[in-house]
């Protein structure tokens, strides 16, 4: 990790801290983790100095690159916490600690939430609610490409990567060729620069 | 489902379908859980996937975590959640620190660089890719198909171009589709029952 180094001593209530502060934000994170960054941003960086600004920004930027779910971003920044205070074991702690506090409370009301929707399928409030959803939930697919595809991008300069991403949208809508290949055609076409 | 509809055939199965999804998808890996269990694996059909989705996507934590949870489930009971829930994360998580580790060495590698530029490319493409499909599940929906396809492309309007946030999005459009929905729905089964 890149930037100054900090030395941070975390005792117990410390760390029951940052287990309960990830409980808590578990709850808020309608939308995915990703929604409440600017809270752990404020807790983790300015009010606990418990990692530094690069340190913050390198976690979420690794686990966006990295394959898997973006809340990975939240076991990085565990991991980050534990480094800082010293040691692999208190890294890998760190991991435990943020992963499982974003989890359980989410885990356990989308399990029941899940559970009672099943057992209520036939009741007209329940069908309606999952099919009258559809419309909103094909266009936040569609938003999140083109987010994801227009982010930090001057078309006059950038166009190879659209056409990239048209391109390989295009085979994944026509075609069932396997993600792998794509994938691997996209780093290989941005490893030689030609995207 | 339906008695002919093929299902993962163990919980290794499970396991191995999640972990291998999971390593497919940089930065939107709902479009290969779209891509695996309903176009290759045919696990769910579109209208199930869009009905779980539904519930994953309101309700908090990562909506992927909350959608492998639910299909895990679906099959295995809770024992399923657990695994489809190791399955997404634990390779990915491992994953994920070893790059963490790797990072300082490499990040300024123009390669590196370049490549997760392109593949970041080819994710953007496979996620509106997969919107665009999702949309031909909307034929057999209970609103009629101008209303639904309008409310989809409004929905990707709002978070597009005039940046609303998710949460007002879900609750005002998809609230007034789930409405609409509803009414629809009464009014057949009201017409069913009574011939």
């Amino acid at each position: 990790m890149s930037g100054a180094p900090l030395h941070i001593v975390l005792s117990q209530a410390d760390w029951c801290s940052l287990f309960g502060h990830y409980l808590l934000l578990s709850l808020l994170s309608v939308g995915g983790a990703i929604s409440t960054t600017t809270e752990m941003h404020r807790y983790l960086v300015l009010e606990q100095g418990w990692l530094t600004q690069s340190q913050f920004n390198d976690s979420v930027a690794i686990a966006q690159a990295s394959p898997g779910p973006n809340v990975l971003f939240v076991a990085l920044m565990g991991w980050n916490v534990g480094l800082n205070a010293g040691s692999y074991a208190a890294a890998f702690a760190g991991v435990v600690v943020a992963m499982c506090g974003i989890l359980i409370p989410s885990t356990c009301l989308t399990y029941m939430a899940a559970r009672w929707a099943r057992l209520h399928r036939d009741k007209l409030g329940v069908r309606a609610f999952k099919q009258g959803m559809a419309p909103v939930v094909v266009g936040l697919m569609v938003s999140v490409g083109i987010t994801l595809g227009s982010a930090h991008r001057d078309f006059a300069l950038d166009w190879p990567l659209w056409l990239l991403s048209v391109v390989a949208g295009i085979l994944i809508w026509r075609t069932r060729i396997h993600l792998l290949w794509l994938l691997a055609a996209g780093a290989l076409l941005g490893w030689l620069q030609l995207v | 489902m339906t008695e002919d509809q093929p299902r993962p055939a163990s919980l290794t199965d499970l396991f191995m379908s999640f972990t291998l999804l999971a390593l497919q998808g940089f930065g939107g890996v709902l479009a290969v859980v779209q891509r695996e269990m309903v176009e290759r694996k045919r696990w769910l059909t579109q209208e199930e996937f869009i009905e779980d989705w539904a519930v994953a996507q309101v309700m908090p934590g990562p909506n992927v975590v909350n959608l492998s949870l639910m299909i895990g489930d679906r099959y295995f009971g809770l024992r399923g959640a657990m695994t489809a829930l190791a399955g997404i994360l634990t390779v990915p998580l491992l994953l994920v620190l070893c790059l963490a580790v790797l990072h300082s060495h490499y990040a300024n590698h123009p390669g590196v660089a370049g490549a997760l530029r392109g593949m970041a490319a080819v994710a953007a493409g496979l996620i509106a890719a997969t919107g665009i499909k999702l949309a031909s599940a909307l034929r057999n929906h209970p609103l009629p198909a101008w209303f639904s396809g309008a409310a989809a492309v409004l929905c990707v309007a709002l978070l597009v171009v005039f940046k609303v946030p998710l949460a007002w999005t879900l609750l005002l459009l998809g609230g007034t589709c789930v409405g609409l929905t509803y009414r629809i729905l009464k009014t057949r089964s009201l017409k069913a029952a009574t011939p």
